[in-house]
């Protein structure tokens, strides 16, 4: 919990109903200022939902997204265009199957990021075509702030390349980069390490930690690599069909016999007394 | 025809030249080509006395099945030649050569001097510099189209609207309302007034337009930028009292040069430069009035591709939902896009109501808004050298069939080569999509780099939502 009292994120009572399905039933957590989150659980279990909720791509059918900015300014992001969430509330997000602008250079994608800034500084573009000294400066310092990311995420050499041409982890990493240029407070990765070996794996976890350091901002992920999940999380909250089965720091979560059941399945008598109760396919 | 259906089991069986399987083949082709070309070929509806009449050409359909069969044997034979793999068809061409960068100042400097080329050739000047002018026209309307199509990837089906609100803006203003509002006074300079209001009126219909199709994607998109298009012909046709209905308008004032006119007076052109008046002096600065115009056009496209506005352009094509996790107004981007793309259709219409001196609703048809579509994608969209290498194909081919007289000797009697200008230029258009299927200049330069301006090569590039 953030020292100022207010935790940066407050999901309360989530619910997202798809026609008669419920892929997510009455979620409530927090995250703190500056902590890792980890969102698990099977397939199915909810969690892109829960993402697409909070970035506002979906909109929850019931429930409240609070984010609560240092200066205590609180953002109600379940009533935000995900466009919004993104520039005001300062939410990023990356996505599950990656989303780059494959057709335009590394540097390109990173610069598309700082859009609202350099809007601004162009004058909504009607100063820019007269190439004003503020935009000029801002410019440079999106280009700086790019090859700060980009050399953060070891693809400085390929600025000039496309980013469709770049290896699976590459883009996987200029995804988050492309992410962090909007300058957010919290930063939300679907599966940053799907398709990555361990040995990339290990390099994610430590631009997680670095992240979270240098820039002092909270991080959300749902993840099936456990040993990012266990490396790097404060605090796991476990979804199963849409329901939390537990919520604590990973000692803890490792050892929920919940959280057993949910993952590795149960003999049918267990299954009986409704360790699942409330959830539905 | 006899080529088109080249799946990878005919050219295996042509290639081992199984003499069995080829002559199955060649009588599939037989009696394909005579079931489609027997009732289109075959039957005619002549007049007859109070009613038609069918006459029979059944000769006709068997010469021609007899061309495709025998076209279908060549390209057998010829398939069965080439070497078994087809690795060249599916191998990316790769960003290819920056034709641009030479390219561009040489295309620049024979526009400038163009009118004095002409100028070589006595007869054929004003020919030449007409030509040039409707080249010119149709560049400015493919690189307006190509901020909607090619950098924000939109389908705009019906861009031929603007241009038609651009024609008509100056038109009405400069015959009714300027003249009534501020008097015969403001006549010389009656273009230069009207063309900036002739462009916000325009860009003012591109938000209209804008703002129904904001969620439609592909081909809902296309349908109703179609719909849009026919709409403002139909309303242009029917509101007889305001746009003067099929009749059009006349009389439209042409441009003067800053306060002189293009005649034999005191105060014209002639005089002020002393020298003798000729008809051709006005082509002449009409085609560096469109010159200037479409020069605008590339500049401030290249410029805003540059900023920030033009690159969420070009991110949308990309992928909209990344663009809206990253904060930008996917509302205000295509909106953007689709008002400065209408706009300079705006201009260009101005421009062409003045240089006609007469407009009617006939000129902006569908035919017109296919046409500057298929410019921007036979360019190779996105790409402002290709617009002008495709216009000029275009546009050259359709002239160059109205001169081809020798064609009369070869055709039938009664047959007017003018007529097949459609075939060629749809046959042109399937070569080119065939061996360039994403147009002529096929590479993409990145608006920003750090050490070294690499070419994207299109195959990695979106072609946007539809």
């Amino acid at each position: 919990m953030a020292a100022g009292g207010q935790p940066l994120l407050k999901v309360e009572h989530l619910t997202m109903r798809f026609g008669g399905l419920t892929a997510v039933a009455d979620l409530s957590f927090e995250a703190a200022g500056t902590d890792i989150t980890a969102l698990i659980g099977p397939n199915g279990a909810g969690k892109t939902t829960v993402f697409n909720c909070i970035t506002g791509f979906y909109k929850p059918t019931e429930g409240m997204v609070t984010l609560s900015h240092p200066d205590g300014q609180p953002f109600l992001l379940e009533r935000m265009d995900d466009f919004r969430i993104s520039h005001w509330a300062k939410v990023a997000r990356t996505f599950q199957n990656i989303r780059l602008f494959a057709g335009m250079t590394v540097l390109e994608n990173l610069m598309v990021a700082q859009h609202n800034t350099l809007m601004l500084a162009s004058g909504f573009t009607i100063a820019g075509i007269f190439n004003n000294r503020g935009y000029k400066r801002a410019n440079r310092e999106a280009i700086d702030l790019c090859r700060y990311w980009l050399d953060k995420i070891g693809l400085l050499d390929r600025a000039d390349d496309p980013a469709g041409e770049l290896p699976y982890g590459g883009q996987r990493r200029l995804e988050i980069a492309r992410a962090m240029c909007t300058k957010p407070l919290l930063l939300c990765l679907d599966e940053p390490a799907a398709g990555l070996n361990p040995r990339e794996s290990e390099e994610l976890n430590q631009l997680l930690l670095d992240i979270r350091e240098e820039h002092q901002i909270a991080l959300l992920l749902i993840e099936h690599d456990m040993s990012v999940v266990m490396g790097i999380s404060d605090h796991i909250v476990v979804l199963d069909y849409g329901v939390k089965i537990s919520d604590g720091p990973p000692a803890m979560v490792r050892n929920d016999p919940a959280v057993i059941r949910a993952y590795l399945g149960v003999e049918d008598e267990e299954e009986a007394e409704g360790v699942i109760a409330g959830g539905q396919p | 025809m006899a080529g088109a259906p080249k799946s990878n089991q005919i050219s295996a069986v042509a290639k081992t030249l199984d003499p069995a399987a080829m002559a199955k083949d060649l009588l599939f082709t037989a009696i394909l080509s005579l079931v489609i070309l027997g009732p289109i070929v075959g039957l005619k509806t002549v007049p007859a006395t109070g009613s038609l009449a069918l006459e029979q050409r059944w000769g006709t359909v068997l010469v021609l099945v007899g061309i495709v069969v025998v076209g279908r044997l060549i390209f057998h034979l010829i398939a069965a030649r080439r070497p078994a793999s087809r690795a060249k068809a599916a191998k990316p061409a790769g960003p290819g050569v920056d034709v641009g960068k030479y390219l561009a100042p040489i295309l620049l400097i024979i526009a400038l001097a163009l009118p004095f080329i002409a100028s070589l050739a006595p007869s054929q000047e004003r020919r030449l510099v007409d030509l040039a002018i409707l080249m010119m026209t149709y560049v400015m309307l493919g690189w307006g189209l190509n901020v909607v199509v090619g950098l924000a990837g939109l389908l705009d089906l019906g861009y031929v609207a603007f241009y038609a609100v651009g024609a008509y803006s100056y038109a009405l203003l400069s015959t009714r309302y300027l003249p009534q509002w501020f008097g015969d006074g403001i006549l010389p300079w009656a273009f230069f007034v009207t063309l900036p209001i002739a462009g916000m009126l325009a860009a003012l219909w591109g938000l209209i337009l804008g703002f129904p199709v904001l969620r439609l994607r592909g081909d809902y998109l296309a349908i109703v930028t179609l719909a849009f298009g026919e709409i403002i012909r139909i309303i242009l046709t029917n509101w007889i009292n305001f746009t003067g209905g099929p009749a059009g308008i006349d009389a439209i004032p042409r441009p003067w040069f800053f306060g002189h006119p293009f005649d034999d007076s005191a105060n014209g052109f002639a005089a002020l430069f002393g020298i003798e008046s000729k008809p051709i002096q006005r082509i002449i600065y009409l085609y560096y009035i469109i010159l200037a115009l479409a020069l605008v056009t590339n500049f401030v496209t290249m410029k805003l591709r540059r900023l920030p506005i033009g690159r969420a352009w070009e991110a949308l094509r990309e992928d909209e939902i990344a663009c809206r996790s990253l904060g930008i107004n996917t509302t205000n981007t295509k909106l953007t896009a689709f008002a400065i793309g209408a706009m300079f259709a705006g201009f260009a219409g101005s421009f062409f109501a003045t240089r006609q001196g007469f407009i009617s609703p006939e000129s902006f048809n569908f035919m017109e808004s296919a046409t500057i579509l298929a410019i921007v994608v036979l360019g190779g969209l996105g790409s402002q050298i290709g617009v002008v290498a495709a216009a000029i194909v275009i546009v050259g081919f359709f002239e160059v069939f109205r001169e081809m007289n020798f064609l009369k000797e070869i055709l039938p009697e009664g047959t007017d080569p003018v007529q097949f200008r459609m075939l060629a230029v749809g046959g042109a258009m399937v070569m080119i999509m065939r061996w360039r299927p994403r147009g002529l200049i096929t590479r993409r330069d990145p608006t920003v780099y750090l050490k070294e301006k690499k070419a994207v090569p299109t195959e990695l590039v979106a072609q946007g939502h539809g």
